[in-house]
């Protein structure tokens, strides 16, 4: 059967024109990578705007130090094989600069830090832009966000005077000190990305497809228990179940799903029938009812 | 798969989040995770009923206020069409995010209290989405619970929205009316039996059905170059592509072109999309040309047909829609974005304001204050490509700037 694919085509038509609008309208733009399913996405979409040459912007990852190995073991490859120039700050620093503070507990988790270490970034390299993988269908608040998110000198994100976005026009004057954060995907659902991801052949790290893990169980979610970084009471006891990841934010708030997808098909297939969202296996979401919108307040992308 | 981009629009306590958020879980498109977070907060609050506005009601202020304050943008997929719908606010002073909202929609919902029947903001609704040239409008009745079912009721909000589309600019809008109970979800998703007047189809099924022409696909082919990739590899020595979005029309390997402002002919060598070649780029596409002389072309210049030229012009005449709590006042600097294309625009004159409730004109306005909407002529420092919107939706808008805030102050619409 053929597979109708102009849905897809018209979000890519649309993501293509952003990158390229990003590359012509800001001095010095970045792309945000977490070496997750999104970013990645991006990357592709971005060495399509400009081919044959090349992504006219460096990839940024701030690196929490709580990644799965497998992220940052395919971070290093696409990069190599992609000839792009990659840039990594890491958390652990602003750690040892004082500059925040590690949790502790049970739910300690760096997700939160990573803020103080992007704005951080930004500022060291006087980037005017930063291309996020946020989609709008995630999460209630990003539901409200712009295509071209303008943020003050502090990082933080005015929700309720956001300038409007009429057609597809994208108004990218700042203020000095001012910065961009740029949503090419805002309008794809998590369906829509992985559909691209078959679509395109798009190699993605392996934890994204089920494999059998030593996990433990806590408030109904599945945590892993390899790497020690997740905290782990002794009572609770350790299984091996066939899991994958929906999404790899930091290990330390990124529930597992038990799952039997080993390829991209079968995930396609078991996403479709999901009764759960994608963010319902992240902890940093169920802090409070708007966790999310506090963050992107304090300038979480 | 086809996709449909729906706005909705209505006063405040109409329902529209409620709409949405009944489609949402009479569709089945809440997940398990999201109607708990509804369930849980519905009964902190004491309510008897699930709060369905809490699955778009996305910032604590308008959780807290109970309305909506920005559009959100909601994703939800039949076996047939895939949705996104934009949930705009209803407060009068949220105008400026129902018109950001209508740009991007191919067909809108105004929703109209049962009780009240049609008052003033319908009529700026109706205006909107009528300036706008939405080509499919739902007037969806809610609240019918709350009047009986009563046909009486329905017919009369019919006749008297009936007198709003006689005085309407654009004719061949189409408008359908449906009586619904968003609370109770009748007529929503699913054909109710307690109106059994109503002969016509549930509201979902009407948007079932619904053509999804593009409104964007209206008139001839425009391609402003946003970008001009030059790789300058041993490989690519020479290539000089010129990338964009095509509008309007297609453009085809061979096509005699015209590149303005230069007013340069060439023809069409190459139409690359990523690493592939195609003999014709479609509507919508973002693709990268190649001409066939070696001309200068920059981002801001537009590629056109050789017969089928656009106005050129350094003055026009817009409808516009102003967003800024600073007034619009004749002899104003401005930014007109028209498109890709940035350039520095003075306020000629103010030619007459519009009452968006159709009760006329207002002649020697002084000023424009937010959400006013107005014919506004501009005088430009250099001159633009454009088209009138009725013909070319993409090419006849454009947004304001305000260059001593870097905001977007306004939207017109060029007559």
């Amino acid at each position: 059967m053929k597979k109708d694919t102009s849905h897809i085509n018209s979000l890519e038509n649309e993501a293509i024109y952003i990158m390229r609008e990003v590359a012509a309208q800001f001095e010095k733009p970045v792309l945000l990578f977490s070496g997750g399913k999104d970013s990645i996405t991006l990357v592709r979409l971005a060495v399509k705007a400009f081919y044959p040459a090349k992504v006219p912007f460096p990839l940024m990852h701030i690196d929490t130090g709580h990644n799965f190995p497998e992220t940052i073991e395919f971070r290093d490859r696409l990069v190599k094989e992609l000839g792009l120039e990659l840039i990594v700050r890491n958390v652990q620093d602003s750690i040892d600069q004082g500059k925040v503070k590690e949790e502790s507990g049970r739910y300690a988790s760096r997700n939160m830090l990573q803020t103080t270490t992007l704005l951080d970034a930004l500022e060291e390299f006087k980037f005017d832009a930063a291309i996020g993988g946020a989609r709008r269908d995630e999460e209630k608040a990003r539901a409200k966000e712009r295509i071209f998110s303008v943020r003050d000198d502090f990082g933080q994100w005015d929700e309720k005077n956001q300038r409007p976005e009429l057609f597809d026009m994208l108004n990218g004057e700042i203020d000095l000190g001012q910065n961009v954060r740029v949503f090419p995907i805002s309008n794809w659902t998590e369906l829509d990305v992985w559909s691209y991801i078959e679509r395109e052949n798009i190699e993605i790290p392996s934890i994204y497809f089920a494999h059998k893990r030593k996990v433990f169980l806590r408030d109904g979610m599945i945590w892993s228990a390899e790497d020690g970084v997740v905290y782990r009471d002794e009572d609770e006891e350790v299984i091996e179940e066939m899991v994958r990841f929906r999404t790899v934010g930091d290990m330390s708030c990124t529930a597992a799903v038990l799952s039997d997808a080993v390829s991209i098909s079968k995930v396609v297939e078991e996403i479709r029938d999901s009764t759960i969202s994608e963010r319902g296996a992240r902890i940093d979401d169920k802090r409070s009812e708007a966790a999310m919108e506090k963050r992107k307040q304090q300038g979480y992308f | 798969m086809e996709v449909l981009k729906i706005a909705t629009a209505g006063s405040v306590d109409d329902g529209k989040s409620t709409l949405i958020g009944r489609i949402l879980y009479d569709t089945k498109s809440l997940t398990t995770d999201k109607l708990e977070a509804i369930e849980k907060t519905s009964k902190q609050r004491g309510y008897d009923y699930l709060d369905f506005s809490l699955a778009t009601d996305g910032l604590v202020a308008e959780r807290e206020q109970g309305i909506t304050i920005d559009v959100a943008h909601i994703y939800f997929s039949t076996k047939k069409k895939s949705y996104i719908i934009a949930d705009t606010p209803g407060h009068v002073e949220y105008t400026r995010n129902m018109v950001t909202g209508a740009s991007t929609s191919q067909a809108s919902i105004i929703l109209i209290d049962a009780r009240k029947g049609v008052i003033e903001q319908t009529n700026r609704h109706f205006f909107i989405n009528n300036l706008l040239r939405i080509k499919d409008v739902v007037v969806a009745i809610n609240k019918m619970d709350l009047v009986d079912y009563s046909e009486d009721v329905y017919n009369k909000i019919k006749a008297d929205f009936s007198e709003l589309m006689s005085k309407r600019d654009y004719q061949d809008q189409k408008i359908t009316f449906i009586p619904v109970s968003a609370l109770k979800g009748d007529n929503v998703v699913n054909k109710s039996d307690v109106m059994p007047w109503y002969k016509g189809e549930a509201l979902l099924e009407h948007l079932e059905q619904l053509d999804k022409a593009d409104i964007f696909n209206v008139g001839t082919p425009r391609f402003p170059v946003q970008y001009v990739i030059r790789p300058k590899t041993e490989e690519f020595h020479d290539y000089r592509g010129y990338a964009g979005k095509v509008y309007g029309g297609d453009l085809s390997v061979g096509d005699d072109i015209i590149v303005l402002p230069s007013k340069t002919r060439s023809k069409i060598k190459d139409i690359y999309f990523y690493d592939e070649k195609y003999e014709t780029a479609s509507r919508r596409s973002s693709v990268t040309i190649t001409l066939e002389n070696d001309i200068n072309v920059s981002r801001g210049d537009m590629i056109v047909k050789e017969n089928d030229l656009p106005t050129i012009d350094k003055q026009f005449t817009a409808n516009v829609c102003w967003m800024d709590s600073d007034e619009l006042n004749p002899g104003g600097k401005y930014i007109v974005q028209h498109g890709i294309n940035k350039v520095l625009a003075k306020v000629d004159r103010i030619n007459h304001k519009i009452n968006p409730d159709y009760s006329g004109f207002e002649k020697d306005v002084t000023g424009l204050g937010i959400n006013d909407i107005a014919s506004v002529t501009f005088k430009l420092n250099k001159p633009i490509f454009y088209d009138q919107f009725k013909n070319h939706r993409t090419n006849g808008s454009f947004i304001l700037i305000d260059p001593r805030s870097n905001n977007t102050v306004g939207a017109g619409f060029i007559q």
